[in-house]
């Protein structure tokens, strides 16, 4: 069987897009890694209530094919369709999904910089704190510092203020005031300034001390983090000597803003672009469209912007496919993508940041990299980029395959992040590659027919 | 810029690392252009095998004898991080064509000086536990080792006291009147010099055709699989099944298969690699990796319980008779090429990089190099396909 559309992620804009799509009519079969709908911003635990937002959009979800638990490794082309490959379920049982069309929504992570002491135990993702709160987590009367830089920052430490934690500090990077020379983007978006508000006020009521051009430069602790450095950053985000000061803490929540998931795409052969805050991202025009025919992309994977602009963008992706338009839709892109933009460019980590890292700082933790082995590839063997870094030290080889310690290898190497490549998106059993359907011959985007093959050694 | 050294060497790959190496230890200056960083083209991709099983008895394997020797020396001059393993290679044979045929292979390579023992089936399993029960025997290659390449280029480099000049691009060859080579043009400069060496891989032909003369190289891509680590033991030696020699001589690209599998120092299982002819192609081909790990879980079922982590691919650089080009250049003067190995790069370098030194010195080689002369290649004529 064939579906019109194959929509990979289930967040905002991939609901949006399947609920939009299957309204015109179209054979819509959404996958998604996670078990229940929502993506990241409505994760929710498998028992507890559902998310407004994920209820109003599931209930749509009739006439769509849903499979949850589905982990998109790779997407081939095949003839004029596309093939999804995926690891389904807890028991990694192989799958594959055929569409004439592809939307990719996979969403994003977040960025980890690391710093002396960030892999001590209650030294925990921004993100990842919120997820915990989500998931029940109890919190009361525990100090949690919130560090890092971007928006979500407000957003984690109101939430954990709300759940009974005590936030003695919200340490942000970036100044922002940066906002203020954006204001034009601000104003055409008054929901957003509100949203910002309703955040500053609840935390007024906490007692929380807002430290702007400020950083957590150190976690200290023996067994688990015990408290914090706070230190002065100057525009370039070193720290300012003589500014360092203690603050304890229990827990250290910890983020530095979003990354879009890129690997399906590059996979594909997807154009990039290079966002505001200096990661790359999936290019698209103003209909969705990646470079490559067939291709769609929506949401955080086209640059991180928030649910809104995400849902949006998911709806003009499922038009589009669907032979159509709305100028109403663009206009709001236009609108919302602004000021994403503005908000990129005032998070964007300044070089600076690597001024934190001591050499006996961990870098890369599944493969115990530290930075003074990554400063020594660079410096001494001829290390000019993340890739060889990694080639040279191991640093983004483990589990992650780089997805923590990517940002910071390639800052360290003196460049920005490349587009992520990571042929398959996430552990495949070795038996499922093995057994994979033959397909017919794969025309990939390949600059000439690929000749059968004879393998052998190096 | 006043100071000459007496050869550019263009490519920060293993090949251009060891005759780096190899040169400096002759007494002579040089200097290391790469456009990109150290080991970042083919050298970064490959696996690190050191392999004279797979080489039939001829010039390519006299040359992998050689460099066996030499890495074992310079196991004792690189640090620990070079991941030097002299493991040994098992070859086994599914079923008794294939060891009948194998055994005719061995004793060619056994007259040429490779140590080959015959193993029957109680012996494999002696050798490899884990291997698939009902094969037919094998033959264990005590002299096959693995190195980490890009490890093994960068203190190759480092040893050797060059001046490594990466991220600096080649865009000409210079020549004085007669001709000869007089140095190159980069993205930063001349850079003058009475020789240059082009240890460029894949980019090998460009690099020739800069300096006016036909080199055909062109790229095989191979992919490479990688699996979560594994505890130690679990795969002792480089095991592949026989077929995969018939292969590696193949001028067609018939399907044909056998995947490497061997145990890495940090854990993962490395499998691979295909060969295919497509150009620069980047895109994930199934079709390879399905192959390489159903080749894999044939010759170790415990595999099929592994999960892949991590995919790649890299692009081998081949000449049309499968055998590098080594030495200088009779058409011209001052121009020596170090390319073209295909697979066996990372094994073949430290040898190919001594004979590029002797070259340069004017030195007696220490074997025959006369089948890796870079002419031996006719001018295409007509108009260009």
């Amino acid at each position: 069987m064939t579906a019109d559309l194959a929509v990979v992620g289930a967040g905002p804009a991939g609901l949006a897009a399947a609920v939009t799509a299957a309204g015109r009519g179209l054979d819509v079969t959404l996958l998604d890694a996670a078990e229940r709908p929502g993506g990241q911003i409505h994760r929710h635990p498998a028992r507890g209530p559902v998310p407004r937002p994920v209820r109003r959009l599931t209930r749509r979800l009739r006439g769509v094919t849903h499979l949850p638990a589905h982990h998109v490794w790779t997407v081939v082309r095949d003839g004029d369709t596309w093939l999804l490959h995926c690891v389904a379920g807890p028991d990694e049982a192989p799958a594959t999904v055929r569409a004439r069309a592809v939307l990719l929504a996979t969403g994003a992570y977040e960025r980890q910089l690391p710093f002396p002491g960030w892999t001590l135990p209650g030294v925990v993702g921004a993100g990842g704190a919120q997820a915990m709160l989500k998931g029940g987590l109890a919190l009361p009367g525990r100090r949690v510092v919130v560090a890092g830089s971007g928006p979500l920052l407000l957003a984690v430490a109101t939430t954990l203020a709300a759940a009974g934690a005590r936030v003695p500090a919200l340490v942000e990077a970036a100044d922002y005031t940066a906002y203020a020379r954006r204001l034009p983007a601000l104003v055409r978006n008054p929901g957003k300034l509100a949203q910002g508000a309703l955040h500053g006020g609840s935390l007024l009521r906490h007692t929380t001390r807002l430290l702007t051009r400020h950083a957590v430069t150190a976690a200290h602790g023996t067994r688990r983090v015990e408290a914090v450095t706070v230190a002065r950053l100057d525009a370039d985000w070193r720290p300012v000597p003589g500014t360092g000061r203690r603050v304890p803490c229990d827990v250290l929540a910890v983020g530095h803003g979003l990354v879009p998931q890129l690997e399906l795409a590059t996979g594909l052969g997807c154009a990039t672009r290079r966002t505001p805050d200096g990661t790359p991202a999936v290019a698209v025009d103003g209909r969705q469209r990646t470079s490559v025919p067939g291709i769609w992309a929506a949401g955080e994977t086209c640059g991180v912007g928030g649910a809104e602009l995400a849902r949006t963008e998911g709806e003009i992706a499922a038009l589009c496919v669907a032979g159509d338009a709305s100028a109403a839709l663009a206009r709001r892109r236009a609108r919302l993508r602004a000021f994403a933009d503005a908000m990129a460019a005032a998070h964007r980590p300044r070089p600076g940041w690597t001024d934190w890292l001591d050499d006996a700082t961990e870098v890369c933790r599944c493969e115990e990299v530290t930075a003074g082995r990554v400063r020594h590839a660079v410096a001494e063997l001829g290390a000019l980029d993340a890739r060889t870094v990694k080639l040279l030290t191991r640093a983004g080889m483990g589990w992650c395959q780089g997805r923590v310690c990517g940002q910071a290898v390639a800052r360290l190497a003196g460049e920005d992040p490349a587009p992520d490549r990571r042929p398959l998106s996430c552990p495949v059993p070795l038996s499922q590659l093995a057994h994979l359907p033959e397909a017919g011959p794969e025309a990939g985007p390949a600059p000439e027919a690929p000749a059968p093959e004879a393998p052998g050694a190096e | 810029m006043s100071h000459v050294p007496d050869a550019v060497i263009i490519g920060a790959g293993v090949v251009g690392a060891a005759c780096a190496y190899y040169a400096s230890r002759a007494g002579l200056d040089v200097a290391v252009i790469d456009r990109g960083p150290v080991a970042g083209g083919t050298t970064g991709a490959g696996e690190g095998n050191l392999l004279v099983s797979d080489k039939e008895a001829g010039p390519e394997l006299d040359l992998a004898l050689l460099s066996i020797r030499l890495w074992r020396e310079l196991a004792d001059v690189l640090p620990p991080e070079t991941e030097y393993e002299p493991k040994g290679g098992l070859v086994v044979a599914p079923d008794e064509t294939a060891l009948t045929a194998l055994r005719a292979f061995a004793e060619a390579q056994r007259q040429a000086g490779v140590e080959a023992y015959e193993a029957d089936a109680d012996r494999l399993r002696d050798l490899e536990p884990r291997l698939a029960p009902g094969l037919a025997g094998g033959f264990h290659y005590p002299q096959d080792a693995q190195i980490q390449p890009a490890m093994a280029a960068a203190h190759l480099l480092r040893a050797s006291g060059a001046d490594v000049r990466p991220g600096e691009e080649v865009t000409g060859v210079l020549t004085d009147r007669q001709g000869a080579v007089r140095g190159v043009r980069t993205t930063r400069g001349d850079l003058h010099a009475p020789a240059v060496v082009n240890a460029t891989g894949t980019w090998g032909g460009r690099i020739a055709e800069l300096a006016g003369v036909h080199l055909p190289v062109l790229p095989r891509r191979g992919f490479v699989l990688v699996t979560e680590p594994l505890p130690p033991g679990l795969v002792r030696h480089k095991v592949y099944a026989a077929d995969y020699i018939a292969d590696v001589a193949n001028g067609s690209a018939a399907l044909q298969s056998s995947a490497v599998v061997e145990g890495t120092p940090a854990g993962p299982v490395l499998i691979g690699a295909t060969r295919e002819r497509v150009g620069f192609d980047r895109t994930l081909s199934t079709a390879a990796l399905r192959r390489l790990a159903a080749q894999a879980t044939a010759l170790f079922p415990v595999l099929g319980g592994v999960r892949a982590i991590r995919a790649y691919h890299g692009f081998r650089p081949y000449l049309p008779d499968h055998l590098p080009a080594i030495g200088p250049d009779p058409r011209v003067p001052g121009l020596h090429h170090a390319c073209g190995h295909e697979g066996a790069g990372i094994g073949l370098a430290p040898a190919t990089g001594l004979l590029a030194a002797a070259a340069l010195c004017g030195g007696r080689p220490a074997l025959d190099v006369r089948p890796f002369r870079p002419d031996r290649f006719p001018e295409q004529k007509g108009p260009a396909a």
